[in-house]
């Protein structure tokens, strides 16, 4: 294990551009499936939090339940729609890093409209009425409160991203792992871990640990200026 | 409603923003679907970049157990196979998914164990040694995932007058996964396997495991290439898929296979001269 | 009291989860000056003010409001993660202003509350007696011809109070018709001219407040309005 470790951060330094490649694709890839899932996961969550419509409660409950869809099912569903076979094979995105996206951002959207959906019925309960008082439109009001929550939101994105980038069942199955193309930190990961380079698989292991952090300082930095200049 | 409108727009700006993935113009590529022991071998990495050089065409390889890399060409995602698993390859021919199959080249199969060899098959044949496997009960781990290694594991068995179903026990662990974590789960039980040579050789976290028997006739294993059938998938990239295959069995496509070795040893010999095309 | 009243609620009942709040309620609010709502908690005051505003309809009865337009200031005061000047540019979001217009009604309602400086400042990160005053400065630009106070200085410092009662008499002055509801029965007699008593969701008594805070003549209004000893004596000196 401490031979390990140790072969690990020998191999730091001399990791090369193949992985530099790979971490980028990975970072881009998550990045963009996180954008998507706020673009649809919030309007989502704020109308779930906002308007009162028959199957509310169901949606709910199914937004919740889907914050934990397991990413291997993601990527079957998706292989077969995206398949040549599959009703949507004429995109040609099988194996592709749109592919990828497109199936993280199936995981990051309910994760986005689910923490949208709270806090947002939470800004509802103290702003909703005074809002309406003001003569607000319904579409109106809810960008108001999404304007009041957005740096809650920031959480949301980063809860998105951590799945998103961590996740290896769903790129793995609709990316296919093509070396150079849509091979991402974690499906490099678990290849090098099943070629028995441990040491190897760890110094990626680290890598990609390295990119989630960063990201999350950043965004730890961005909330802890908003919590000062806002409260 | 100044901050409104911004609040929207730069929301909107980063989503773009993450959206707009550079979009570089693609060369012309292929999709290639192959076992997991051709990708772990290392021997896509040494050649598809000499094909590239030459022809400009990218390779894309998926690798998949044999079975999963047949039945994802029969669905029209890929436009070459490269597979070792001759009934299923023929079986692939047979129901027009491909209009013909070529030797590309084969390696071999060997069977490893603990070197203590509880079981005792150090030196059998390829026969005596899965009979003896079974008698002794040696823990054993077996791929599970329908690929070529798996389907001559299973016909080693037949061969040795095992039946698995009755004979199958706490000893025989079927894993469901690639040659390498097989062969990671083999040494972390200290268990007998079957692999191909190339993997073996390319495996790094061995532990106390080494080869017990090989060279047995019964161990050889052929890979075939074919060009998914166009005629039952239009969008496969004829051009493209048959100047990989072409040049694959070419002699500058053989010299390459043959020229991949680790730490001295090949790990594939080419076989498109000699098996005939 | 001579002009048609800003306020006519007639026979208005409300039940809200099964539970009756508002029963027949009927009063009128005079388009001038300023009138007080007072009444034990579970009166009904704070649904009445909402049930004006148009935020609950009533089960029953007829509600009529205006000409002009109201606003209302809530006990909590409704403030978001932005601006001071954004959270009074909120208000105007419904009316067709010019960038130009808005800007100068946002500016000139801040500088009313004495707050132009802090224009720019978060509105979150205001005192409490600030962000009262913000909310006032939010009702002014929509220059109402109603404005409903719902508790406006209930969690405030006597300071804070006295800035927010101020205020309040000004817009009255300028000519808002001012419907307070309040505890603080100083507040009523110092910024009131007209008192409703509301018990039970009806108006049992109503009147100048210099003679209803002394001297009720319903049992209703008596009640509360001795229960709280030490403001009656204040309010009947003042």
């Amino acid at each position: 294990m401490t031979e390990t470790l140790h072969e690990t951060f020998a191999r730091l330094w001399t990791l090369d551009r193949d992985v530099i490649a790979i971490a980028w694709l990975s970072l881009r890839v998550s990045l963009t499936a996180v954008g998507l899932g706020l673009l649809f996961g919030i309007p989502l969550g704020s109308l779930v939090a906002v308007a009162r419509f028959p199957g509310r409660d169901a949606l709910v409950a199914v937004l919740n339940a889907f914050m934990g869809l397991p990413p291997v099912i993601v990527g079957l569903v998706l292989y077969l729609l995206l398949s040549r076979s599959g009703p949507l094979g004429g995109l040609g995105l099988l194996f592709t890093p749109g592919a990828m996206v497109a199936a993280q951002a199936v995981l990051a959207t309910p994760l986005v409209a689910a923490l949208t959906r709270q806090v947002v019925a939470d800004a509802e309960a103290h702003l909703g009425e005074p809002l309406r008082s003001l003569r607000l439109s319904a579409p109106r009001r809810a960008l108001v409160l999404i304007y009041d929550v957005r740096f809650s939101l920031v959480t949301a994105g980063l809860a998105a991203f951590g799945r998103a980038i961590s996740e290896i069942g769903a790129v793995l199955v609709v990316g296919g792992n093509i070396d150079g193309h849509t091979r991402t930190m974690t499906t490099a990961i678990s290849l090098e871990t099943q070629k028995g380079d441990l040491s190897l698989a760890l110094a990626l292991g680290v890598v990609l640990m390295g990119l989630v952090l960063t990201v999350n300082a950043a965004a730890a930095l961005l909330r802890g200026h908003a919590a000062r200049a806002y409260g | 409603m100044d901050l409104l409108r911004r609040g929207v727009l730069s929301l909107a700006l980063a989503a773009g923003l993450a959206a707009a993935v550079p979009a570089r113009a693609e060369p012309p590529s292929i999709v290639v679907a192959s076992t997991t022991s051709t990708e772990q071998s290392g021997l896509f990495k040494h050649i598809l970049p000499l094909f590239k050089d030459k022809t400009g065409i990218e390779v894309k390889v998926v690798a998949l157990g044999t079975g999963q890399a047949l039945d994802a060409a029969r669905r029209g995602d890929a436009d070459v196979v490269l597979v070792h698993d001759r009934a299923a390859e023929d079986k692939f021919v047979a129901e027009g998914f491909a209009k013909a199959r070529k030797d590309v080249m084969y390696n071999d199969f060997v069977v490893i164990g603990p070197k203590a060899d509880p079981a005792g098959i150090k030196g059998a044949g390829l026969q005596d040694a899965f009979r003896k496997l079974a008698e002794a009960k040696a823990p054993f781990v077996s791929r599970g995932d329908r690929s070529g290694t798996h389907s001559a594991e299973l016909r080693a068995w037949k061969e040795a007058g095992v039946d698995l179903a009755a004979q199958k026990g706490d000893w025989y662990r079927d894993v469901g996964q690639g040659m390498g974590p097989a062969l990671n789960t083999a040494s972390a039980l200290n268990a007998y396997i079957l692999a191909d040579r190339g993997t073996w050789l390319s495996f790094k976290n061995r532990g106390e495991l080494t080869v017990l028997v090989e060279g047995d006739s019964k161990l050889f294993n052929p890979y075939g290439v074919m060009l998914v059938n166009p005629e039952k998938h239009p969008t496969v990239k004829v051009k493209e898929g048959q100047a990989f295959i072409d040049w694959l069995v070419s002699p500058e496509g053989q010299t390459a296979i043959a020229n991949y070795k680790i730490g001295g040893e090949p790990l594939f010999f080419p076989s498109a001269d000699k098996a005939g095309k | 009291m001579s002009a048609a009243p800003v306020i006519r609620l007639d026979g208005v009942s409300l039940s809200l989860g099964g539970r009756p709040i508002l029963d027949r309620l009927t009063f009128d609010v005079p388009a001038r000056g300023v009138t007080a709502l007072i009444g034990p908690n579970g009166a009904g005051k704070s649904v009445t003010l909402r049930v004006i505003d148009g935020l609950l309809r009533p089960d029953s009865g007829a509600v009529r409001v205006g000409p002009g337009r109201t606003a209302f200031v809530f006990q909590r005061t409704a403030l978001i993660r932005a601006s001071a000047a954004a959270n009074v540019a909120l208000a105007l979001g419904p009316l067709k202003l010019s960038r130009r217009d808005r800007r100068e009604r946002v500016a000139a309602a801040l500088a009313r509350v004495g707050l132009f400086e802090r224009a720019g400042d978060a509105a979150t990160r205001f005192s409490g007696g600030e962000q009262q005053r913000l909310a006032l400065a939010r009702a002014w630009a929509l220059r109402p011809t109603l404005l409903l106070l719902d508790e406006p200085t209930a969690s405030l410092d006597p300071a804070a109070t006295a800035v927010v009662e101020d205020l309040v008499a000004e817009m009255a002055r300028a000519g808002t018709a001012v419907l307070l509801v309040s505890h603080n029965l100083g507040q009523v007699a110092r910024l009131a001219e007209r008192a409703i008593v509301l018990d039970a969701g009806r108006a049992v008594e109503q009147g100048p407040t210099r003679t209803i805070l002394p001297s009720p003549r319903t049992p209703e209004a008596r009640a509360y309005l001795t229960g709280e000893l030490p403001w009656t004596s204040y309010a009947a000196a003042s």
